[in-house]
């Protein structure tokens, strides 16, 4: 397009380029290609898990290796893909285009994000493989500080590293969306993409320090025996879970709440509808972050918490669920009397939809609290939550990857592939939770690496969807880069859409924009019905 | 289905109703989002030339009347949830007291007539039941799903679990907080049997000592007689009649003598010292192991139930 302003990816074809560049974008793929490892460790993980699960003996690997097998999974994917995915990459080469800026406000400590994120991967990824930690992602004492070995130490020392990146980058996007914005972009004429990762950031602030904290209390108990979380040392073990959900329920907004403002972007761009009910689902956004701090005691119904205790979180894990119940309500406004086209990222979004209102609803069952008494500690949580954490918030990732795809490569993915994977990652995560709910029901506790041979029907079910799901993940990662080499040369706005990353070139120049844009629409403002053309 | 898993305590009827309502509730709404999202891409398609009409502008009327009725709907099975939960916490006081000890990899019961088990617990049908649980090293948790029951079991405390089974038969008992290596083998059996054959079980288990006399030989060996049986120089408090009791404190506070506080004060005598004593009492942490603990707590708890005690 703009043979005279070169691509930032023709900006320096040096490895030093690359590692000390402050670019945003580049920033962004340093981040895409480190967590696509991690994701794929993880996911290897899993699919060792779900291989040596097919018969109910365990057919593969010992309790020992299993135990590890899943703490691994846990930690690699809660800390080093789902928390920091959309943020650090979309969110990352997205934000500053959105707002119509050159980059972050502070770039230099965007790059120290980057390099505090792989410090703290590698440490805790040494932990993971040469040693092994065999206590679960959720650390819970005192298994994890006086019945466990000194690797517990060295995992959490990454995490700890790892969380210092979680606070940079959230620090960095507030500041940015407050300062950065174009002349005439007003708050509400912002994204709903760019409002969902500011209520993210306030969550990154806010709750990352106090996981930082339990964790150094946690060394502090293993590695010189103060007493905090022990009893036999006169500490006591709920705290550590009260201050571990503290940070680790508004977690799961922070994995969640960016896929939700994919999603808001999706359906408007290809419904070619304004996202209906705009100032609700921002504001929804808000109020999640918010009321998230006030959840982490839903975890704790059969822990021994006070029964007060009890009742007040279950009233408030209702509360947080109903702005999330607005967006889907919202969502669907928006594809009524639109003009949808079934393009892939539009397929991931539908899925998400699906997939999160499944997650959304058997939330209800969890937050009621005599059926959390029967159901928690079962596959049925195990269910519940990767609907929510894997099945949406991957398939919104995938959706915005898709749809920024040509905007970051400059590069079209092959559409046919795309709709394939898309529909085969709905249904091979389907079919490998949806029997984990059947088998919570009977009973079923997770964290087993055998069980009774009753269960042996759904676990294979469950299997069988892991292979799929497998192959779906890959799927992605095989195309896209295809389409690096071979893919057709993408225009500056390949979806007709709005926003003002579309209204640079594909890819950007370094600097984004040759002049600062200036706003002066509202947001979506897509032709109405009566006015547009036909020839969609 | 329910041949896999049967309702068996008086309480799994009722849990069995919300789980079919909240199902209710999810395959409703779930009907809704899909049909609506089928139907507007089908109906809405980009290629249709359907009459869109005019675009609804007063958005917020359908905010307020979605949102009005999420919370309606949530409210009610809060309540509903929250009552059942509730009663779960209600121990009857006929309730049967059998204590459970955790540790990694298995379930020691103890009966208060004496006889123990391991990874196994026999129940009388129709007898409510209070289950005194504590853990020897990590956190375990006492499941059993049939009962539509479950409670973590909790090193350095007392967590009471109450519920009735109402059906004969043997169910499966869970390990389901995850302690370490074996977690997955630290599973055992319930075994409900009817009142004869519960009276017949426990007459075959051979002639045992009661807890409480097996508590008041501990009482013995470990010195506590020394000072709380009256005789000594040691100015202590009587232990007859303690528990259950307020007990005012020296700093002002008044705790009820339950088995926490008999616990704590066995092994943190410096903790809670009684008004008008003085805090010469040892520890005796790390000297005497839970199951021990328990049985001194039972002939702590068989002097208030007689008259007399220690003297």
């Amino acid at each position: 397009m703009s043979e005279e302003v070169p691509s930032y990816l023709a900006d320096g074809w040096t490895i030093r380029s690359w590692l000390l560049t402050t670019d945003h974008k580049r920033i962004a793929l340093l981040y895409m290609a480190s967590i696509t490892a991690f994701f794929f460790l993880g996911g290897a993980a899993a699919a060792l898990m779900r291989l040596n699960l097919l018969t109910p003996t365990g057919m593969l690997v010992s309790p020992e290796m299993y135990n590890r097998l899943f703490t691994l999974h846990g930690v690699v994917m809660v800390w080093f893909f789902l928390v920091p995915a959309v943020p650090v990459t979309l969110g990352n080469f997205i934000v500053p285009l959105m707002i119509g800026a050159r980059d972050l406000a502070f770039p230099r400590l965007n790059l120290l994000s980057w390099y505090l994120f792989m410090a703290g991967g590698l440490v805790t990824l040494s932990a993971l493989l040469l040693g092994g930690v065999d206590t679960g992602w959720t650390f819970y004492t005192p298994l994890s500080t006086s019945f466990a070995n000194g690797y517990v130490v060295l995992t959490a020392v990454g995490v700890f590293i790892a969380g210092f990146s979680s606070i940079a980058t959230g620090l960095n996007f507030m500041v940015t969306i407050h300062q950065l914005r174009a002349p005439g972009l007003t708050w509400y004429r912002l994204p709903l993409f760019i409002w969902s990762l500011y209520a993210t950031s306030v969550i990154l602030v806010l709750a990352t320090p106090v996981l930082a904290m339990t964790l150094i209390l946690l060394a502090a108990e293993s590695l010189f025996h103060v007493g905090v979380f022990d009893p036999k040392l006169g500490g006591d073990p709920l705290l550590f879970q009260h201050l571990f959900w503290f940070y680790s329920h508004p977690a799961v907004y922070i994995m969640i709440l960016p896929g939700m403002g994919i999603v808001s972007e999706l359906v408007s761009v290809f419904s070619r509808r304004p996202v209906f009910g705009y100032k609700f689902v921002a504001w929804s956004s808000i109020s999640i972050a918010v009321i998230a701090f006030f959840v982490w005691g839903h975890h704790m119904f059969v822990a021994g918490q006070s029964l007060y205790a009890s009742l007040v979180f279950s009233l408030l894990s209702f509360t947080v669920s109903v702005p999330s119940a607005i967006k889907v309500f919202n969502w669907l406004g928006t594809l009524h009397k639109g003009y949808v086209r079934l393009d892939a990222p539009m397929l991931y979004a539908l899925g998400f939809i699906g997939l999160f209102t499944v997650g959304g609803l058997t939330g209800l069952f969890v937050a009621t609290l005599i059926s959390d008494v029967h159901l928690t500690q079962t596959y049925f949580v195990v269910a519940h939550f990767h609907y929510i954490m894997v099945g949406a918030m991957v398939s919104a990732y995938f959706g915005g990857l898709h749809y920024w795809w040509p905007k970051i490569t400059g590069r079209l993915y092959p559409e046919m592939w795309g709709r394939v994977a898309a529909m085969l990652i709905f249904f091979g995560f389907n079919l490998t939770f949806f029997p984990q709910f059947i088998l919570g029901y009977f009973g079923m506790p997770r964290r087993y690496h055998a069980y009774a041979p009753a269960f042996q029907v759904l676990n294979v079910l469950s299997s069988a969807g892991a292979s799929i799901l497998a192959v779906a993940y890959v799927l992605p990662f095989g195309y896209l880069l295809w389409s690096l080499v071979w893919g057709e040369r993408a225009p500056a706005n390949p979806w007709r859409a709005t926003g003002l990353e579309w209204k640079t070139t594909s890819p950007p120049p370094t600097e984004n924009f040759a002049d600062t844009p200036i706003v002066t629409e509202e947001p979506y403002n897509y032709p109405a019905p009566e006015i547009r053309e036909q020839h969609v | 289905m329910s041949g896999l898993l049967p309702a068996a305590s008086a309480n799994g009827p009722s849990v069995d109703r919300v789980l079919a309502a909240l199902l209710g509730v999810s395959c409703a709404v779930l009907l809704l989002v899909f049909g609506l999202m089928l139907v507007y891409v089908v109906r809405y398609r980009a290629a249709s030339t359907i009459d869109r009409g005019r675009l609804t502008d007063k958005s917020w009327r359908f905010e307020i009347a979605w949102t009005s009725a999420t919370l309606v709907v949530f409210f009610g099975l809060f309540i509903w949830g929250a009552d059942l939960y509730v009663q779960l916490y209600h121990s009857s006081p006929a309730a049967l007291k059998i204590y459970v000890v955790g540790k990694q990899w298995m379930w020691k019961v103890e009966h208060p007539t004496g006889q123990r088990e391991i990874n196994a617990l026999h129940l009388p049908v129709g007898k409510p039941v209070d289950l005194i649980m504590t853990s020897e090293d990590v956190i375990h948790d006492f499941s059993v799903p049939a009962f539509r029951i479950k409670h973590d079991v909790l090193p350095g405390r007392y967590e009471t679990l109450s519920f009735e089974p109402t059906r004969v038969g043997t169910y499966d008992l869970y390990c389901t907080q995850f302690c370490g290596l074996d977690h997955a083998a630290m599973t055992g059996k319930v075994v409900v049997l009817s009142q004869s054959d519960y009276a017949a079980w426990l007459a075959a288990q051979g002639p045992t000592d009661d807890l409480a006399h097996q508590g008041q030989a501990l009482f013995v060996r470990y010195g506590c007689d020394g000072c709380h049986g009256g005789r000594g120089t040691v100015h202590a408090p009587n232990l007859a009649r303690l528990y259950g009791s307020p007990v005012p404190l020296a700093d002002g506070r008044v705790v009820v003598a339950d088995e926490r506080y008999l616990r704590d004060s066995i092994l943190q005598p410096g903790r809670e010292i009684a008004a008008g004593y003085a805090p010469v009492m040892p520890s005796f942490a790390g000297q005497i192991d839970e199951s021990s603990l328990l049985e001194l707590i039972a002939y702590l708890k068989s002097l208030s139930q007689q008259a007399g005690g220690v003297r």
